[in-house]
C-alpha cells in the first residue's frame, strides 16, 4: 500500500517538475513589454531613490540638522538630479514605439 | 591640501592605526592564551602554568565523589586508549557529566593530578552529528 | 516511503544541475525562455524539498525507528512537539533544513525578481541552485536522512533532554533562516558583479533580504542566549563559545553592510565596502555552519568529528576565492561617484561604523579560530578565554553604542558646526545626568566601563527620542492629524528610518542589562541541607523543603523522575519571592535486566533552573541533588542505596512490563522517602541585576527590524510619487 502511494508520489513529483521545467519553451510570444523594460526599471528605481533622498533632506531641514542655505542648495541640487533621471525616462519611452514597428 | 590627496592621507592614517591595533590584539592574544591540551599530551609535556584547557573523555568506573558535591575522575584522550590523567574538581557540576562524557575543564598539573578552577568543567552535547552512529 | 524520500533528493540534485545549466545558458546567449526555465527549477527544488520534509517529519511522528535518523534522535517517550523538532537534531536532517529552507527563501527572491534585474537573474539563479546543489550532493551522497535499518529497532535513543526546550525548538530553525537568507544577497552581488551592474535597482532588492538575514540571525542569537542562560546550569547567557561567535560574526558584517548601502543608495559611495561586505557576511554564514558541525575546534556545541569537514572547507575557499576575484576584477566599476564631503557628516559617522564592526568581527575571529592559528604558528593549540575578548569587544562596542546616537543627530553630507551643538546638547546632558547618577550608585573605580555604558545608552535614547520628537513636531506642522495618527503616519512614511532608530534604542537596552548583570552579579555554588539558609548579594536563600515527582512530568518533557527544593527568598527580612530549582532524570537508552529503576533514571539529566525575574534583578537557582555515584556509568544518582535494594526487589521472572510497572512503583516510594528525608543538595545561586532588560532590548531590536523591513503600502507611495512629480514636473515649466 504504501508502495503505491510513494510510487504515485514519486510519479506526480516527476511530472510536476517536467511540465515545470518545460512550460517557457511551450509558451511562446511573450515578447519584452515596453513597460518591463530593464532598463526602465532601473530608471525606476533610480528615481524613487532620489525622492527618498529630497524627502530625507526636507526631514532632515525640518529636525533642525540643515542649515536653510545648506537645505535649499542640497534641494536644488537634488530636484535638478530628479528632473535629469525624468528627462531619461521619457526619452525611453519615446524611443520603445519607434523601436517595435 | 587637495581633496585627493587628503583622502589619500585619510585613507594611510587609517590603515597605519588598523595594522598598529591590530598588532597589539595579536600580540596579546599569544600571551593570555593558555595552552589546549589533551591528557597524553599534558603528561608527556609535563606543563607547567595555572590555566591549562584539559579536553578528554571521562573514564568508565573512574568517578569518585566528595564532599560538598565535588568529585574526582580520570580524563583519557577523546580517541580513547592512552593514558588517562587525574583531576580534582570542585564547584559546580554540569548535570550532563557522567562517564564517557567529554569535557573541557581549565586548571593547572600538580605533581600527577590535575586541579581544576572551581566550576570550570564544560560538557559536551551529546555528539549526534556523527556521521556513524554509536551503537548501544 | 523512504525510497520515495531517496528518489526525491536525486530529483532535487538534477533539478539543480539543469537549472544551473538552464540559467547559465540563457543568460549568455540572452535568451529568456531559458533563464525562465532555469528559474523555474527554483521552484521545483523547494516543491520537492518539502514533499522530502514531510516524509521525514511523518515518519518522526509516527515513531518509524527503520529510519537510521530517527532510532538515533527520537523515542516513543520524546514528546510529540519534540519529536517533530528532533528531526533537525541530527546532521543529516539538520542539512536537509538548511537546504529546505535555501529553496523557499530562493523561491521568494526569485519570485519578487521575476521582472527584475534581468541581466543579474540567470547568475544569482545559478549561485542558489549552486548552493542547493552542494548540500543535497552532501545528502544523496555523504548523509542521507532516508538511511533505514532492517529489522527497525523497538526504540529509539530518544532526543537529548537538553533540547527538550521551547527556545531550542525555535533555535535551529531560527539560526537556519538567517544563514541560508544570506546566500541570496551573496546570490545577487555576485550575479552584479559579473555583469557589472551595481546600481540602485540592485540595492533595493538586496537590502531586503540583507534586513531580514540579520533580522533571523538577530533573534537566533538572542534565543542562544536565553537558552544557555534557561537551561544550562551555569546562569549565564555568552561565554564566547565558537559556535556562539560563529553567529555573531555574519551579524555584525551585516550590520555593517545595512548601514553603508544606505550610503551607497544614496551618495553613490562604499560600493567596494558593500560588496565585500555582502560577500563576507555570506561566507561567515556558512563558516558558522561549518563550525558547528566539524569538531575542528573545542567548543559546547562541536559535534565529534564530522565527516564533512572538507566539502565544507572547500565551498568556504571556494565562496573566499570567488568574492576576492569578483571585487578586484570589477574594481573600475565599484568605484565612489562622490567622495567624503566633511569628516562631520553622517556618512563619516557610517564609515566609522562599519570600521568599528568589521574591527570587532575581526576580534572575535581571531579570538575564535585561535587555537588553530597558534598551532600553526607555535605547535601547541592554546585558547583565548572571555577574559581576552571581552578587553576588546568591550570597548569596540561602547564605541558603536555611541555612533548609535551620533548617526540619527547628524546630517549627510556636511554638518555645520551650530547645528551640531544644537542637536547634541541633549543627548550629551543625558550622557553627564546619567554618568553622575551612575556614579552615585556604584563604586566607579571597579566599574568605569558600566558608567560609561550606562551614560552612551543615555546619550542614544536621547539622541533617538530627540529626532522622533522633532519629526513628529514637524509632522504636526504640516498636517492636521491628531497626535497619535501624526506620529504613526511619521513612521510609516519612513520605516527605515525610525525602524533604525527604534533598533538603536534596542541595542542600547540589551546593553544595559549586559553590563549591569556581568559587572554587579553575585553567585554561590554550595551544598544545603534543609533549613539552611545562605546570603547571595543582598538576599538570603533558605532551603525550606524538598518536592519530587515521578513520571508527572511537570515540564511535559519526558522526564521520568524530578527531584526539586523550594527555595525561599527575602532581603532585609521581607520576603521577596520563592524559587523552584528542580533536576529531572530521563531514561537511559536502554532498559538494563536487573538495573530497571536505575535504567529509568540513569539517563541524561537536566537541570530545570527556578527563575524569580522583575525589572530590577533575577533571582536565580539550579539544584544538583547529591548522591552516590553510579559505579556502572558514573552517573551521580541520588538516592542510590535505595535504588540498588528496590532494583534487588523485582523479580527476573516478571514480564518486562510488569517489572516496569514494579519500577514505577517503586520509584514513587523513593520520591516520597526523598521529600521526607532529604539529604543535602548542591545548589548555584545567582543574583544578578537587570538581566531582563537584555530581553526586552533584544525584542525592541526585533520590532525596529520588523518596522524597517515592512514594505510601504503602495497606494501611499503613488499618491507621493503623483505629488512629488507634479513639484518637479512645475520646475520644469518654470526653469
Amino acid at each position: 500500500m504504501t508502495a503505491l502511494i510513494a510510487a504515485l508520489l514519486i510519479g506526480a513529483l516527476l511530472g510536476f517538475v517536467l511540465w515545470a521545467l518545460s512550460a517557457p519553451f511551450r509558451a511562446r510570444g511573450s515578447a519584452t513589454q515596453p513597460g518591463d523594460s530593464d532598463a526602465r526599471r532601473a530608471l525606476e528605481s533610480a528615481k524613487q531613490s532620489k525622492y527618498s533622498e529630497i524627502r530625507d533632506n526636507e526631514t532632515d531641514y525640518r529636525t533642525g540638522k540643515l542649515s536653510d542655505e545648506d537645505y535649499r542648495a542640497l534641494d536644488r541640487q537634488l530636484r535638478a538630479e530628479a528632473v535629469e533621471i525624468l528627462r531619461a525616462i521619457d526619452e525611453l519611452d519615446a524611443s520603445i514605439p519607434a523601436a517595435s514597428d | 591640501m587637495t581633496p585627493p590627496r587628503k583622502r589619500q592621507v585619510r585613507l594611510i592614517v587609517s590603515l597605519t592605526l588598523a595594522v598598529l591595533l591590530a598588532s597589539g590584539l595579536i600580540y596579546t592574544s599569544f600571551s593570555a592564551a593558555s595552552p589546549a591540551l589533551t591528557p597524553s599530551q599534558l603528561l608527556r609535556q609535563g606543563r607547567a602554568g595555572t590555566d591549562i584547557q584539559l579536553t578528554g573523555t571521562v573514564v568508565n568506573h573512574s568517578v569518585v565523589d566528595r564532599a560538598n558535591g565535588a568529585v574526582d575522575f580520570e580524563l583519557a584522550d577523546r580517541t580513547g586508549g592512552g593514558p588517562a590523567v587525574e583531576v580534582d574538581y570542585s564547584g559546580s557540576v554540569p548535570p550532563t557529566f557522567e562517564a564517557g562524557r567529554e569535557l573541557i575543564v581549565t586548571g593547572e598539573l600538580k605533581g600527577r593530578t590535575f586541579v581544576a578552577q572551581p566550576s570550570s568543567m564544560v560538557t559536551k552535547c551529546p555528539s549526534k552529528y556523527s556521521a556513524a552512529p554509536s551503537t548501544t | 516511503m523512504a525510497f520515495a524520500g531517496r528518489v526525491a533528493l536525486v530529483l532535487a540534485l538534477a533539478v539543480c544541475a539543469y537549472g544551473i545549466t538552464a540559467a547559465l545558458y540563457g543568460g549568455r546567449k540572452g535568451r529568456r525562455d531559458w533563464v525562465d526555465s532555469g528559474r523555474r527549477s527554483v521552484y521545483c527544488l523547494a516543491a520537492i524539498l518539502t514533499v522530502a520534509m514531510v516524509i521525514l517529519e511523518i515518519a518522526f511522528i509516527r515513531n518509524d525507528f527503520s529510519y537510521n535518523t530517527v532510532a538515533n534522535t527520537s523515542s516513543t517517550t520524546t514528546p510529540l512537539l519534540y519529536r517533530a523538532a528532533a528531526m533537525w537534531s541530527s546532521q543529516e536532517g539538520s542539512l536537509l533544513l538548511w537546504v529546505w529552507l535555501l529553496s523557499i527563501w530562493a523561491s521568494v527572491a526569485t519570485f519578487i525578481t521575476r521582472n527584475r534585474l534581468r541581466d543579474i537573474v540567470p547568475y544569482a539563479t545559478s549561485v542558489l541552485l549552486g548552493f542547493g546543489a552542494f548540500f543535497t550532493t552532501l545528502l544523496v551522497f555523504f548523509d542521507s536522512p532516508f538511511a533505514q535499518t532492517h529489522p527497525a529497532p523497538v526504540q529509539g535513543a530518544g532526543l537529548d533532554p537538553l533540547l527538550r526546550n521551547p527556545s531550542m525548538l525555535i533555535h535551529p530553525p531560527m539560526l537556519y533562516s538567517g544563514y541560508t537568507f544570506f546566500t541570496i544577497p551573496f546570490a545577487f552581488a555576485v550575479g552584479a558583479l559579473v555583469v557589472r551592474r551595481v546600481d540602485a535597482d540592485w540595492i533595493r532588492v538586496t537590502r531586503r533580504f540583507a534586513l531580514a538575514s540579520w533580522l533571523f540571525l538577530g533573534i537566533g542569537i538572542v534565543l542562544g542566549a536565553r537558552w544557555s542562560y534557561y537551561e544550562l546550569g551555569w546562569g549565564g547567557y555568552w561565554g564566547w563559545d565558537p559556535v556562539e561567535n560563529a553567529a555573531l560574526m555574519p551579524w555584525l558584517i551585516s550590520t555593517a553592510f545595512l548601514h553603508s548601502v544606505m550610503i551607497q543608495e544614496k551618495r553613490g559611495m562604499l560600493k567596494i565596502w558593500n560588496a565585500s561586505l555582502v560577500l563576507a557576511a555570506s561566507t561567515l554564514a556558512i563558516v558558522g555552519t561549518f563550525l558547528v558541525r566539524s569538531g575542528v575546534l573545542n567548543s559546547i556545541h562541536a559535534f565529534g568529528a564530522s565527516t564533512l569537514g572538507i566539502p565544507f572547507v572547500a565551498l568556504i575557499a571556494a565562496m573566499t576565492g570567488g568574492s576576492i576575484y569578483l571585487v578586484v576584477s570589477r574594481r573600475d566599476v565599484l568605484r565612489s561617484e562622490h567622495s567624503l564631503d566633511s569628516l562631520f557628516s553622517r556618512e563619516a559617522a557610517f564609515l566609522l561604523n562599519n570600521v568599528v564592526l568589521v574591527g570587532l568581527c575581526f576580534v572575535v575571529f581571531w579570538g575564535t579560530f585561535f587555537p588553530l592559528i597558534s598551532k600553526a604558528v607555535t605547535g601547541t593549540s592554546a585558547a583565548v578565554g572571555p577574559p581576552w575578548f571581552d578587553r576588546y569587544t568591550v570597548p569596540l562596542a561602547l564605541i558603536l553604542v555611541l555612533l548609535s546616537g551620533i548617526g540619527p543627530a547628524i546630517a549627510w553630507r556636511r554638518a555645520s558646526l551650530a547645528n551640531a551643538r544644537r542637536n547634541f546638547r541633549l543627548p550629551l546632558a543625558a550622557a553627564v545626568l546619567m554618568a553622575v547618577a551612575a556614579c552615585t550608585v556604584v563604586p566607579i573605580s571597579s566599574s568605569i566601563g558600566v558608567v560609561l555604558l550606562f551614560s552612551a545608552a543615555a546619550f542614544v535614547c536621547a539622541s533617538v527620542g530627540q529626532e522622533f520628537w522633532r519629526g513628529w513636531r514637524a509632522r504636526r506642522a504640516t498636517s492636521s492629524d491628531s497626535p497619535l495618527v501624526a506620529l504613526a503616519s511619521m513612521v510609516r512614511r519612513n520605516r527605515r528610518r525610525y525602524g533604525g532608530y527604534i533598533v538603536h534604542i534596542g541595542i542600547a537596552v540589551l546593553f544595559i542589562g549586559v553590563a549591569a548583570s556581568s559587572t554587579f552579579q553575585h553567585e554561590q555554588t554550595l551544598s544545603l541541607r534543609v533549613g539552611q539558609s545562605t546570603r547571595v548579594g543582598a538576599y538570603t536563600m533558605r532551603y525550606i523543603r524538598a518536592t519530587g515527582s515521578v513520571v508527572a512530568d511537570p515540564n511535559h518533557t519526558g522526564a521520568t523522575m524530578t527531584l526539586g527544593a523550594v527555595l525561599r527568598v527575602t532581603r532585609g527580612g521581607h520576603y521577596v519571592g520563592t524559587l523552584r530549582p528542580s533536576a529531572g532524570y530521563y531514561p537511559a537508552a536502554q532498559i538494563v535486566p536487573g538495573l530497571v529503576v536505575a535504567s529509568l533514571i540513569s539517563g541524561d539529566a537536566v537541570d530545570q533552573i527556578g527563575l524569580q525575574s522583575s525589572w530590577r534583578r533575577d533571582l536565580w537557582a539550579a539544584i544538583k541533588p547529591l548522591g552516590a555515584t553510579l559505579p556502572a556509568n558514573g552517573t551521580q544518582l541520588p538516592e542510590e542505596r535505595l535504588v540498588n535494594l528496590a532494583d534487588g526487589t523485582i523479580s527476573p521472572t516478571l514480564s518486562a512490563t510488569q517489572q516496569l510497572q514494579t519500577a514505577f512503583v517503586e520509584l514513587g516510594l523513593i520520591v516520597a522517602h526523598y521529600i521526607k528525608f532529604p539529604p543535602a543538595a548542591s545548589f548555584t545561586l545567582i543574583a544578578s541585576p537587570l538581566v531582563m532588560w537584555i530581553w526586552i532590548g533584544g525584542l525592541i531590536v526585533f520590532l525596529g527590524g520588523l518596522t524597517a523591513i515592512w514594505p510601504a503600502p503602495s497606494a501611499l507611495r503613488s499618491r507621493l510619487r503623483a505629488r512629488y512629480l507634479a513639484r518637479v514636473a512645475q520646475e520644469l515649466g518654470r526653469a
